[in-house]
């Protein structure tokens, strides 16, 4: 077997040391009836690189990559280019195959660039501070709720109609285990966020508003006037951005008055990979960040006065404050970060805001065009890279008779909210860099025999 | 004759020269790196664009017009910096890690380049189910693969780390006690040796938690267990092999007596690496357990991370998993379903019974994770992973025999130890600790062990050398590992400042926790980028 | 003015109806470098051996009970910039909280400083 260097005479010199006859004396501590004599029955045994290279491409090749078609899906996880430089470094060993920064003196790479990484998140959301990252963004979404309970000792979040449908159901099957009040809502086919119905829900036992900014439709809102309105009631504002590269563009949710900015940073660096993993962006403000869940790197100096870099805090975390830490996370999303800081610093903030303008411009393009099909009616009044249609049809089969013509159309509001017959002629469309003008025309060819 | 006229001729320094100090601060190939705000520019970039517009007219007044204060580099700056920061890592490539309970073993790079095929990574999560039969393919065949090597009935594969799979089992515990009407069982049971997650998920999950006393033989107190169990008691949390590195023998007679008091047991999946293809853990009569795919199957920790955990659980806890789900049905064929169709699947193969809790994702879970993992398990099949688990005790049985006669080996006298060797620092001398035999092996070029856990063992030393080191790489860390802890037996003062070699020495961690500095603060505001 | 201790390392001193708690120099000096200290609110009521504090090392959170009932009158500001005043100074300027007893006899089950002393030794 190629990844175990043991020979059979190393295990027969190591077995004498040991003062051992056979293996088998070694797991003498199993009972009898759970000891398997030999290998699972029924399973393969063990295969060449070439046939599991084999095996693996062909399942590969049983799903339609997205880069090899018009290709048009949002909805909390973005396509976009990522330089090649972003993989290769990632794949240097020193950052794969190392652990947690548990040994700081050599640990430096790594934690140097959370330390950077927390900085990058901080500027872009305009919080204080910002952690080292959770699983995604969905789950320190939930963070952020709980979060915000320990703060303010309440119990009951104000869920925007806008957030997230799967951002919502963690939440919500978070909150049957921990008692938390979620006040939730479905979106409506129409051009502004919810905004106005958030500040008429929060009272004086209202811990949080939940909002995420682009919301799932695509719409944009100030926040500003919501975060007043939480804070005369001493609740916070949690601000949720699935895709980051929008605030190349638009105002920082820190900037509006949100306590709380989480996020997905999957656009950045990562991929799409079918889902995960991703990594869960945290920023807060100063005063807030002992309650903060999740690792924290800070900075310090050694014992020559040299700056370095140190996990702090961490008496907020398992495994020193056992049931009474502020989450059970116990690791981040490293790799993910480091690619999201690479490719934040390979663009920089001159490269992040060409990005989002040009994002911008390609979904404002698609917007006119698609809506001059037949059918097809522009909901989205404000928005940056991914806005909704209203067809004339029910939008799920629309997707699945355009995937069958090779075009990936978008999400139909169907498979986000099945049932709901309000939203079923609905279709979230997104464009990126990585969408061509050749892509738009193909969809809107698409849409206008589709939909006649 | 021409004479040397280059004047160029080998020297060989004095030994008086060592040492000397460098202007840059630099010493050769280790070399000291700023932060990007240090060096980079809000207006370079590293990315070149396509010619086109750049419009702002569907943002209306939410327009950004402060500065962000994001510095770039340029791709050759930006490769050199992300370069020398990696090298100030210590990494399983480099050497063994043996960090206990944690599984460094080897990542072998087919499943990187498995994992990068366009097929898997270019592949958005809400593409119709049609389009990406091989991503749902792949998880169905980890869970298949899953299921079998544990013995259990089902799997839920979404959560996205250990801990997360951990909240996964005990929150399938309280709906299955909710699904039966039995709300008085508020008391977790957690041995004082479980990882620190164990508590803080039970916690998390509105239970109040309990600790068992462990014996002296570092096992659970199965008479003090039995002894609390009763009506107020929903389960127990028991790691095994435990973090003392021993396997839990009574762990059927502990299932079958929480069973009878109608708990359920969650068994923490850490250090399954230990057994995998030995023991079926549903043997033992386990109600749900989570598998660290970063561990056991080697996908890599990245530096903290992503992890995966998926949670195998026992057919009374099956139906309560969340979505989405994957379960194997009588005629053996494996499922994903997600909330649309739970129900049509519940009353088809659970009889209407099936409840899932719901979501604890966005999405499918770690497909890159599942990949890899798929790709280290296809390599070994069973007969490898097997010997995985036969070489992982082996190893950690060598070095616990080689090094008990230097270092204090609490349970060495009970029997063989599992995947991992404890050692405490009993005998060291007043002002010596286990820290100084870990800073130690640092300036031996070794990544020092698990220390200070688990809290059971004063001065814990724990090491996990895993299946992947050769017997001459596991001589070499013995004979680093014997002169350190000789040193710390003789008071050797030199180890009190080690390391003295690394990228840096010992770093003040108090004045980081007292004066947190969390993000960079420019000392003069970065140059605007250009509009 | 009187001082009494408990067995899990607080002081509290008396004077009158109120009470100014801390932890002692046997505790801090287990403790190691104190980080963050998080002081109960004015106001808060507390039952005798409810969690008042917390008390922060690098790589410990230890609560701090109430020795005796009461209601938080005040919480030591200067600790939240200088928790270090704990190990300096931790039965003088570093103390936690003053709070009214509820109860002021309660003390008498507390130790004094010699039954202390013999406490700390017999650890």
């Amino acid at each position: 077997m190629r990844y175990l260097p043991l020979t059979p005479s190393d295990r027969q010199e190591m077995l004498a040391t040991i003062g051992v006859p056979h293996i088998d004396a070694l797991f003498a501590d199993v009972p009898e009836h759970a000891r398997l004599p030999g290998p699972i029955e029924g399973l393969p045994l063990h295969a060449t690189e070439l046939a599991v290279e084999r095996h693996m491409t062909a399942l590969a090749r049983q799903n339609t990559v997205a880069g090899e078609v018009p290709f048009f899906l949002g909805c909390g996880a973005y396509r976009h280019h990522v330089p090649a430089s972003v993989d290769h470094l990632i794949q240097r060993g020193e950052f794969l195959t190392a652990y947690t920064p548990y040994q700081p003196e050599i640990a430096q790479g790594t934690l140097q660039m959370l330390f950077e990484f927390q900085t990058q998140v901080a500027r872009l959301f305009g919080t204080d501070v910002a952690n080292a990252s959770m699983y995604d963004g969905s789950t320190a979404c939930w963070e952020a709720i709980t979060m915000a309970r320990r703060v303010t000792r309440r119990g009951k979040a104000v869920l925007s109609a806008g957030l997230h449908p799967h951002y919502v159901s963690v939440a919500k099957t978070m909150a049957r285990f921990t008692g938390d009040q979620l006040q939730t809502a479905l979106p409506t086919l129409t051009g502004e966020p919810d905004t106005d119905t958030l500040i008429a829900q929060v009272d004086d036992d209202t811990s949080c508003v939940v909002v995420q900014y682009p919301d799932i439709l695509g719409r944009i809102g100030d926040l500003s006037a919501l975060a007043d309105a939480c804070h005369a009631k001493k609740a916070l504002l949690i601000a949720v951005v699935t895709e980051p590269v929008a605030l190349g563009a638009l105002r920082a949710p820190g900037e509006m008055g949100a306590d709380i900015v989480v996020g997905e940073g999957q656009s950045l660096g990562v991929g799409l990979q079918f889902g995960g993993p991703y990594v869960g962006l945290f920023g807060c403000s100063d005063k807030l960040v002992r309650q903060m869940p999740g690792r924290l790197c800070g900075e310090t100096v050694d014992a020559d006065g040299k700056r370095g870099f140190v996990l702090t805090l961490s008496t907020r975390e398992q495994h020193i404050r056992r049931e009474k830490a502020t989450s059970n996370i116990c690791t981040n999303s490293g790799l993910c970060a480091l690619a999201f800081s690479i490719h934040m610093t390979l663009l920089g903030e001159a490269g992040l805001r060409r990005l989002a303008g040009l994002n911008h411009a390609g979904a404002c393009h698609a917007a006119d065009r698609l809506a001059t099909v037949p059918g097809v009616e522009l909901i989205t009044s404000r928005f940056f890279n991914e806005f909704t249609l209203k067809l004339s049809k029910e939008a799920r089969p629309v997707v699945r008779q355009l995937a069958d013509r090779g075009i990936l159309a978008g999400v139909s509001l169907g498979r986000l909210y099945p049932g709901e017959a309000e939203l079923a002629n609905g279709l979230v469309v997104a464009v990126t860099e990585t969408t061509t003008p050749e892509d738009v025309a193909v969809l809107a060819d698409g849409l206008t025999e589709v939909l006649s | 004759m021409s004479v040397n006229q280059s004047g160029w001729r080998p020297e060989r320094p004095s030994a008086a020269d060592a040492g000397a100090a460098t202007a840059t601060g630099n010493r050769a190939l280790m070399l000291e790196e700023p932060l990007i705000f240090e060096i980079g520019s809000t207006r370079t970039t590293g990315v070149d664009f396509a010619d086109g517009d750049v419009r702002h007219d569907r943002l209306g007044d939410l327009t950004r017009k402060t500065p962000i204060g994001l510095p770039g580099l340029s791709e050759p700056e930006t490769v050199r910096h992300y370069t020398r920061l990696s090298r100030q890592n210590y990494a399983i490539d480099l050497g063994l890690f043996p960090l206990g309970s944690c599984t460094m073993k080897h990542n072998p790079r087919l499943n990187e380049r498995i994992a990068r095929l366009p097929g898997f990574a270019d592949v958005h999560p809400l593409q119709p189910v049609d389009t990406v039969q091989g991503a749902l393919g792949v998880i169905n065949q980890l869970a298949f693969w899953l299921i079998d090597l544990t013995g259990m009935h089902g799997v839920a594969m979404s959560p996205k780390a250990g801990a997360h799979g951990e909240l996964c089992g005990v929150l399938c515990i309280k709906a299955a006690l909710e699904a039966r009407g039995d709300t008085e069982r508020r008391v977790m049971l957690v041995p004082e040796s479980a990882h620190g997650t164990n508590p803080a998920t039970a916690a998390f999950a509105g239970f109040t938690v309990e600790d068992i006393p462990a014996t002296a033989a570092g096992r659970v107190d199965l008479a003090a267990l039995k002894a609390r169990l009763g009506p107020d008691v929903a389960g127990v949390m028991i790691t095994n092999p435990n973090t003392c590195g021993l396997f839990e023998p009574e762990l059927k007679e502990i299932s079958d007596a929480v069973h009878a008091a109608g708990g359920y047991v969650y068994c923490d999946g850490a250090n399954f690496n230990a057994i995998v293809g030995r023991v079926r853990p549903g043997d033992l009569g386990i109600d749900a357990m989570h598998i660290n795919l970063h561990k056991t199957f080697s996908t890599p920790h990245g530096g903290g991370g992503p992890g995966s955990g998926p949670v195998v659980l026992s057919e009374a806890l099956s139906p309560y998993g969340p979505l989405p789900y994957t379960a194997r049905t009588a005629d053996g064929h494996i499922h994903l379903i997600e909330e649309e169709r739970a129900q049509e699947f519940s009353d088809e193969h659970f009889g209407g019974k099936h409840d899932s809790f719901g979501r604890m994702t966005a999405f499918h879970g770690q497909m890159g994770m599942f990949t890899r993992a798929l790709t280290y398990i296809l390599s070994h099949g069973a007969d490898g992973l097997r010997q995985v688990a036969e070489d992982a005790v082996l190893n950690a049985n060598y070095v616990l025999r080689r090094l008990e006669d230097v270092l204090d080996a609490p349970f060495a006298a009970s029997g063989p130890c599992m995947h991992e060797a404890i050692f405490s620092d009993a005998g060291f001398p007043d002002g010596f600790s286990t820290l100084d035999v870990a800073k130690g092996l640092i300036d031996e070029g070794f990544h020092p062990m698990t220390i200070y856990f688990p809290l059971v063992v004063h001065g814990a030393m724990l090491v996990e050398p895993t299946e992947t080191e050769s017997k001459a790489t596991l001589d070499q860390f013995i004979d680093a590992l014997r002169s350190v802890a000789t040193r710390a037996k003789a008071g050797d003062p030199s180890l009190k400042a080690a390391p003295h070699f690394a990228p840096r020495r010992r770093l003040d961690e108090t004045l980081a926790a007292r004066k947190p500095v969390l993000v960079w603060k420019d000392k003069a505001p970065l140059a605007d980028a250009a509009e | 003015m009187p001082r009494f201790f408990t067995q899990d390392h607080e002081w509290i001193e008396v004077d009158g109806t109120t009470g100014t708690v801390g932890i002692t120099d046997y505790a801090q000096g287990q403790l190691g470098d104190i980080v963050f200290v998080e002081v109960p609110a004015e106001g808060r009521t507390l039952a005798k051996g409810d969690e008042a504090a917390v008390v922060e090392s690098v790589k410990a959170a230890s609560d701090v009970y109430a020795p005796v009932g009461g209601t938080v009158t005040e919480g030591n500001a200067a600790l939240t910039e200088e928790p270090d005043l704990v190990n300096s100074d931790p039965e003088g300027a570093g103390w936690f909280f003053r709070l009214t007893l509820s109860d002021p006899d309660a003390v008498a089950t507390l130790m004094d400083e010699d039954a202390y002393k013999s406490f700390v030794a017999s650890l």
